[in-house]
């Protein structure tokens, strides 16, 4: 908590209906976040058990000054990943983090599965485990509005919920926090799913006196005015990250139709601008955030004759419209957003939802499987068809779509379609086919998103490319992020929170810390993290990458797999000297 | 002199920004509970945004009207100032403002009402909150 070094940590056990608050100041040398939530999750994790039994855990986790300067917006969730089998590691925005610190909890630690149907209620110390039997099987939007009405808090309060493919236990089901943000990655939703928990709504009204006002509004002002004043943040703000898909495009970076391309012909309609003429409503932000990079797209659809229309508005940005656009080869803004509407709805993971749609699609024209299995005939740039198979997808809807439910890299290796399963270690790519430093990354990164350790953009900064010097910035890169996950900010300041903010920002919430504390604590966690994947069983040595991703050239042309390899080991020799260090 | 509107809130990305910062220099607290003024969604966050903060009032100030000890004393450009030393935490002001700006502090048994300082307003990153001139 603010100002003090005990963390606070919230016990729920569905099973037992026991909740049980305890102060860990053992915690503390985690400093937060991500730091934390590993030890959490080392401590409550059962490795020989299967990712979905109940006494798997779930935890949640806030830093040491969340919600108290501009961008510390994010909370952490970890978890063992369904889709993966290893380390699930996922971060959300909205009102969450606030919302968390207000009810008094640094961490909250999810454990046992409920009788029935449930939602879990925190209100400061009261935590309440209540039905959810007449809002099971809700579309994740209309959950939302149900217990907004129905639950205390308006305006500071925080909304968890999952969508019919969480129940179902799709195994990359997200968990959509506060309508427009997600624990999107690696199947959270599925874990909640699978212990009948539909929703979490957290509140409270704990207030803090602010200790030292001038250097804490100091610091405060100077972010604030580093956010607003300068341009380190507006390309976010302005088009958003979708300012990326016509230039990663032209690089020859972006995946399409299944990456059998690495550019999409008609990138310019579905650009950032294209979104921002033809459909931008409105910005959003998460609380505690000048920036607002959360670009509303809106649309109009038509559902009867006699002029009846509806308008739906939906989050985009760059990821969605890869996964939902260039990879499916949709060049339509309006579609793209139809198709965001539906994976919301539902509550999968925009970006394997997307993949798992497109290996479908290919393997549908290399006769792997049947119409019959996918039920409509899909085909790149068809988007009425990949709507309906998104519904398809989230109820399994028969033998197909239940295996595809379980993962594009489980379906490539039942169906025969594993060359061109866009995954890496089990997790569907994200929107870059940058080259060496990307790929490299998304196998040896923790959770391997391109948010471990910017792959993508490691290739982009290279002139000449080295391995040794991509193998170093990588891992980095990955080290200094666990410092600043612990915090939790939103990695889009990531350049905002240097060394030197960070420690004025912790000094200023009564934490003294040293540039050698801060080193120190991003070596500890970052062990603590290499140690329990090797619990988990993971060696990024073994990691099968499908053929795909060395035959359709990358931006820096075709990639050869045994250099790949080769960096791979070098990355595994800086982790064992990291291991070997007294800390 | 100036009171404080806002006025462009349709504009609001619902950062929150200006609670924090009134919260910080006016209660010296962390906590947006302590906030002056107050931003809710109506109708969820696919709805719009509005703040719930004083009115600035003049002349008929009906939170100063009622309080029995004239604790609140009506700003010549509109809108209230607290006079803490005054105030009984009676909590009668807070019932009769019609738009629900004032709110109670319970740990300090004080109300919570803007001082038109505009603070919020250099931190409004969107140009929704403005200081503006008395209309006369
Ligand atoms: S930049 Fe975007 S994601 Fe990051 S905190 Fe701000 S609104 Fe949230
Ligand atoms: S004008 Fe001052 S007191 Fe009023 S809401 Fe803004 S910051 Fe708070
Ligand atoms: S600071 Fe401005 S944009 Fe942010 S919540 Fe307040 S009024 Fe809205």
């Amino acid at each position: 908590m603010l100002y003090e070094k005990t963390i606070r940590v919230l016990y729920i056990d569905l099973a037992a209906s026991k909740i049980e608050v305890k102060q860990r100041t053992d915690l503390s040398e985690y400093l937060g976040g991500v730091g934390i939530a590993t030890k959490l999750l080392e401590e409550t994790v059962k490795p020989e058990l299967p990712p979905l039994a109940p006494e798997q855990p779930i935890i949640l986790a806030i830093g040491a000054i969340s919600g108290i300067f501009p961008l510390v917006t994010k909370t952490v969730a970890m978890f063992l990943s369904p889709l993966t089998g290893e380390m699930g590691e996922s971060y959300a925005g909205g009102r969450l983090a606030l919302a968390l610190s207000m009810a008094g909890y640094d961490a909250v630690v999810i454990s046992g599965k409920a009788s029935r149907p449930s939602y879990i209620a925190i209100e400061g110390d009261t935590v309440q485990i209540k039905d959810a039997r007449p809002i099971w099987g809700m579309d994740s939007d209309v959950v939302g509005q149900f217990l907004r009405d129905s639950e205390e808090g308006r305006g500071r309060r925080s909304i968890l919920r999952i969508g019919p493919a969480g129940e179902k236990m799709v195994k990359f089901a997200s968990v959509c926090v506060d309508t427009y943000r997600h624990f999107g990655r690696l199947g959270l939703g599925a874990t909640m799913g699978s212990k009948l928990v539909k929703a979490i709504i957290v509140s409270g009204d704990n207030t803090t006196k602010i200790q030292n006002f001038k250097d804490y509004f100091r610091s405060y002002q100077e972010i604030f005015k580093s956010v607003t004043e300068t341009d380190l943040m507006s390309k976010y703000h302005d088009l958003g990250t979708a300012i990326n898909v016509e230039s990663v495009s032209a690089l020859g970076a972006l995946p399409t139709r299944n990456l059998t391309e690495n550019h999409f012909d008609e990138a310019e309609e579905i650009s950032g601008e294209a979104f921002a003429e033809k459909s931008l409503v409105r910005k959003m932000a998460c609380t505690g955030c000048p920036v607002g990079c959360i670009h509303i797209g809106q649309f109009r659809r038509k559902f009867d004759d006699g002029y009846d229309y509806e308008s739906v508005s939906v989050a985009y940005d760059y990821e969605l419209i890869y996964s939902l656009g260039s990879l499916l080869g949709i060049p339509k803004t309006d579609e793209v957003l139809q198709l965001i509407e539906v994976v919301e709805k539902t509550g999968m993971d925009a970006i394997s939802a997307g993949v798992a749609l497109a290996w479908a699609t290919e393997s549908l024209m290399q006769d792997i499987v049947t119409e019959e299995d996918t039920i409509v005939p899909l085909t790149f740039g068809n988007s009425e068809n990949y709507s309906k198979a998104i519904r398809y997808l989230a109820s399994r809807r028969n033998s197909f779509y239940e295996a595809l439910g379980e993962g594009t890299r489980s379906a490539g290796a039942k169906f025969g379609g594993k060359d061109h399963a866009l995954q890496v270690a089990g997790n569907e790519i994200p929107g870059y086919h940058t080259g060496y430093a990307n790929l490299v990354g998304l196998t040896v990164g923790a959770r391997h998103s391109h948010l471990c350790n910017a792959g993508y953009s490691v290739d982009q900064s290279l002139k000449d490319f080295d391995e040794q010097k991509a193998v170093n910035k990588l891992f980095d890169e990955e080290l200094e992020r666990c410092l600043l996950n612990s915090l939790v900010i939103c990695l889009f300041a990531r350049k905002l929170y240097n060394r030197e903010t960070v420690l004025k920002a912790l000094r200023a919430a009564g934490y003294p810390l040293t540039d050698d504390d801060l080193t120190l604590i991003a070596k500890r966690i970052y062990s603590t993290k290499l140690h329990l994947k090797e619990k988990l069983g993971f060696d990024p040595r073994q990691v099968q990458l499908p053929k795909r991703f060395f035959k359709t050239p990358s931006m820096q042309g075709v990639l050869d797999s045994t250099m790949v390899e080769r960096m791979i080991s070098q990355y595994v020799e800086k982790c064992e000297a990291l291991l070997a260090e007294k800390i | 002199m100036k009171v404080f509107k806002a006025v462009e809130m349709n504009r609001c990305i619902g950062c929150l920004s200006c609670m924090i910062t009134c919260s910080a220099v006016n209660q010296q607290d962390h906590s947006i509970l302590k906030s002056a003024i107050r931003i809710k969604t109506s109708g969820g966050l696919t709805g719009k945004f509005v703040a719930i903060v004083c009115q600035a009032c003049k002349d008929d100030v009906p939170c100063a009207e009622i309080c029995p000890t004239g604790a609140l004393i009506k700003r010549p450009a509109g809108g209230v100032l607290l006079d803490k030393d005054k105030c009984i935490g009676c909590e009668l002001c807070v019932s009769a403002c019609t738009v629900e700006a004032i709110h109670f502090d319970q740990e300090t048994q004080k109300p919570i009402v803007c001082k038109h300082c505009g603070v919020c307003v250099r931190f409004c990153p969107h140009g929704c909150l403005q200081l503006v001139e008395e209309v006369q």
